[in-house]
């Protein structure tokens, strides 16, 4: 007999030959190390039969202080920690921090870089979706989609390695643009890995979006309705698959967005499936709207790419609020200074933190197995939860 | 009438006429007390070997099917690596969980490895050689039911797998056990039904003499049969897209999850033969068992003694693909839709498909004008069919019949013990059951 630290929930351990026939809903502590939770999620699940009771999350497993860190690093250095909460989407989540400190210090970031930043951010988002397009097929038990993903990913991973040097942790922001201009052809190169991935993108309809299997696990499956979105403040893929059409990249422009015509995918069933298929179509949109980028970027005239600064960077004192759509939803930095080397506060608003929410309403009265369906289309990264 | 039961496959007589090499009942009985322990061993060597040529087949294939190399240093085309993890496996340390029941935790992977072993005893794996002067069928021994004897050696195998999970003291393997149970139940009906058309046309249950009867024709005509055969098979193995007892994203390792080193790797073994003997029971009662394909059967020397051993071992890895196939292609299905493809589609495919054997078999042999009778039948079981296949209930997905039982969940007051609310009782669903303090 434990107890656990879940407030109310009393576990009972199944023991065996114990001779007592008491009945009790079982506790199945799914995490903090399960497969199905990719990283050290814990839910637990009070169970009757394989039918979910109630379903706790429980996080701050990976609680990294990365708030807190914030506040003892200049804005420069910011930037590699903010890149580390959500490991997916790295160069989305540095640009949320320049955004705020180049709003903060009132500088303006040249076209080039803008253009630049753009489509990188594009490239990000497809990397991430893939992974997850890969990745939820995999819980499900189909092993193979995975590794079809991982191909398409290490095409566009080369050029992303190309210009910045790192695969998954890029750290090619900088406060007033870019690390470096674009090497000589990347742009091509940029090109080809987008019509590769393009190219090859039907394969997962095949693999996948049309499997019978698939489909019986995840059509009506983990339904969100629009009301619950909005209540708990879900956003993203898991968002617009519920019919809930918001997109700041479209609805409040930044970048270069505004001059682009960005394409929101929504579903209105708001199952697994839709989550998939949304994350799906997104991929092929933001293909579009990279390939887009690198066209703008070609045409652009010869500039720089970034604005020289002093040695120490200062913000001056006052507040504001940067937001972004990041690959997995809406991040947002509130950022605070008092005119010091470093934010006197920068609050972190993490998309998984807020879709993981849900849970708690979505998993009661579902299977276990339908559990692994539903935490899988939630696309979360245990990192951008507990930051 | 004669012309008829020339040509129709469905009409053939139910016992052939048996050539000199194929074997039957009486053929067994007669081995000196050598060969029959030279028979076993082989048999033993020969499903050990084919175990680790599946472990390694298993991950080239479906390496393949990913883009990948899959294991190719360990000896010629990586083929030592199912033996160098079989002997790193069984030198890993032993870990027992403190709540295990240790005599249950130690015999149940025995439990499931024996049976596995014990099937193959009655497969022929060839026709009637010559060894050392004597002769002799290419088979342990045979049975006047020796399919029966392979029913029940493998639902045998279930008890290691629903005892281990129960011993290990844990939740995930409990729960891996409740769905192997469940899950074999189920199967096992279809899986035995699916086989007695075989035992109309045969005329036996032993696996020689049926064998023996697919001398013109494999009893794999009998489509719907082979189908139902080889699903339930995938079922009843617990093998992609129905491992459910041991779903890797749900129940991390199923009833396996608190088993280490040799133990672990008996339930491995287990599961592998298992998968070997449902493809070699697929071999023996539906492709022909040991005779040579096609028109090569036409050719005596072919189709006789030990080139029987080169046909079955070619039949019986071209079914084992077909289990790796489907691991790298299809995910997993929820536990209640499986059950449904079972109780609601296989058994009744299955007892109307019998019911229609049955018939044209009755009808063969009492010697009824087919023709006449038999196209108002068939008028009458398409439109049957038509009718299955469109109505519309059967389009709407029906969803885990949740309608059916409704589940309420049980109101839990301030007791050791769920029961209904009373009158009056005020229910909070923050108060959890007393705990329930076990020795």
């Amino acid at each position: 007999m434990e107890k656990t630290a879940v407030g109310s929930l009393s576990q009972l351990t199944v023991g065996v030959g114990a001779g007592d026939m008491a009945t009790a809903d079982m506790v199945l502590n799914i995490g903090p190390q399960h497969p199905a939770t990719h990283g050290v999620l814990r839910i637990a699940l009070t169970l009757d039969g394989e039918r979910i009771v109630r379903a706790q999350p429980i996080i701050g497993y990976m609680h990294r202080g990365a708030e807190k860190l914030f506040e003892a690093r200049d804005y420069r250095q910011i930037l590699v920690l903010a890149n580390r909460h959500d490991w997916l989407s790295a160069f989305s989540n540095e640009l949320g921090v320049a955004m705020a400190v180049e709003r903060m210090l009132g500088l303006e970031v040249p076209a080039r870089a803008i253009w630049a930043r753009t489509l990188l951010a594009e490239l990000n988002r497809v990397l991430n979706h893939l992974m997850f397009l890969g990745a939820y097929p995999l819980e499900m038990g189909a092993i193979t989609p995975i590794f079809y993903a991982f191909t398409e990913r290490e095409v566009l991973q080369a050029v992303m390695e190309e210009i910045s040097g790192g695969r998954v942790h890029y750290m090619f922001n900088r406060i007033g643009g870019l690390k470096e201009d674009l090497p000589a052809g990347w742009l091509d190169r940029v090109d080809d890995a987008i019509a590769a991935v393009r190219r090859r993108l039907p394969d997962f309809d095949r693999l996948i979006r049309g499997n019978e299997i698939f489909q019986a696990r995840t059509r009506g499956v983990g339904v969100l309705a629009a009301e619950t979105v909005l209540a708990y403040g879900a956003s993203g893929p898991v968002a617009r698959a519920s019919g809930v059409d918001f997109d700041l990249r479209r609805d409040e422009p930044y970048l270069a967005y505004a001059e682009l015509d960005v394409p929101v995918v929504t579903r209105s069933d708001g199952d697994c499936y839709a989550r998939f298929e949304v994350l799906l179509d997104q991929v092929a949109a933001s293909l579009g709207l990279a390939g887009t980028c690198a066209q703008r970027l070609r045409d652009l005239p010869p500039g720089p790419i970034n604005v020289r600064l002093p040695k120490i960077v200062k913000a001056p004192e006052g507040e504001t609020y940067t937001w972004t759509e990041n690959p997995l939803g809406i991040n947002g930095y509130y950022l605070v200074s008092r005119g010091e080397r470093t934010p006197w506060r920068l609050k972190l608003r993490t998309a998984s933190f807020s879709n993981i929410q849900v849970l708690g309403e979505l998993l009661p009265g579902c299977l276990v197995p339908d559990m692994v369906a539903i935490l899988g289309s939630m696309f979360f990264v245990v990192g951008d939860i507990d930051k | 009438m004669n012309q008829l039961i020339s040509t129709s496959p469905l009409s053939l007589p139910s016992r052939a006429p048996v050539a000199a090499t194929e074997a039957t009942v009486s053929t067994f009985g007669h081995d000196p007390w050598w060969l029959i322990l030279g028979k076993v061993v082989a048999v033993f060597v020969f499903l050990v070997l084919i175990t680790l040529f599946l472990i390694w087949a298993e991950r080239r294939i479906v390496a393949r099917m990913q883009q990948r190399l899959g294991p190719n240093r360990t000896g010629p085309f990586g083929l030592g690596q199912g033996l160098a993890d079989g002997i790193k496996l069984a030198l890993k340390e032993e870990i027992i969980p403190a709540m295990a029941d240790k005599p249950v935790y130690f015999i149940a992977p025995i439990v499931a490895t024996i049976p596995a072993f014990l099937a193959f005893a009655v497969i022929p794996v060839g026709g009637v050689v010559s060894i050392f002067g004597h002769v002799t069928a290419l088979q342990v021994t045979d049975l006047p039911v020796a399919v029966l004897f392979i029913l029940a050696c493998s639902s045998f195998g279930v008890y290691g797998i629903v005892l281990g999970g129960w011993a290990s003291g844990s939740t995930y393997p409990l729960l891996g056990a409740l769905r192997s149970a469940a899950q074999v139940i189920s199967y096992e009906v279809s899986l035995a039904l699916a086989l007695v058309p075989i035992f109309l046309y045969a005329g036996s249950l032993s696996t020689s003499e049926i064998v023996a009867a697919q001398n013109r024709f494999w009893f794999v005509f009998l489509v719907p049969s082979f189908v139902i055969y080889m699903v339930s098979a995938v079922g009843e193995t617990n093998r992609a897209p129905f491992d459910l007892p041991e779903a890797e994203g749900e129940l991390v390792g199923g009833f396996h999850t608190e088993y280490s080193s040799l133990k672990f790797a008996l339930f491995f073994l287990a599961e592998y033969i298992n998968m070997t003997t449902v493809s070699a029971v697929a071999t023996t009662l539906f492709l022909g068992g040991w005779h040579a394909p096609f028109l090569l059967s036409r050719v005596p020397v072919l189709n006789s003694g030990w080139f029987g051993l080169v046909w079955f071992t070619l039949k019986l890895l071209t079914v084992l693909f077909g289990f790796i196939w489907l691991r790298g292609t299809l995910p997993r299905l929820r536990y209640d839709q499986f059950m449904r493809l079972g109780w609601k589609l296989l058994i009744p495919a299955s007892l109307v498909w019998l019911l229609l054997v049955a018939a044209m078999r009755t009808l063969v042999v009492e010697d009824v004008n087919l023709r006449r009778n038999l196209v108002p039948v068939g008028i009458v079981f398409v439109v049957l069919l038509l009718l299955v296949s469109f109505w519309p209930s059967s389009k709407k997905p029906d969803r885990d019949g949740e309608g059916e039982d409704g589940h309420p969940e049980i109101a839990v007051g301030n007791r050791a013990f769920p029961v209904p609310v009373l009158p009056g009782e005020q229910t909070d669903p923050t108060l959890a059951p007393r705990e329930v303090t076990r020795a």
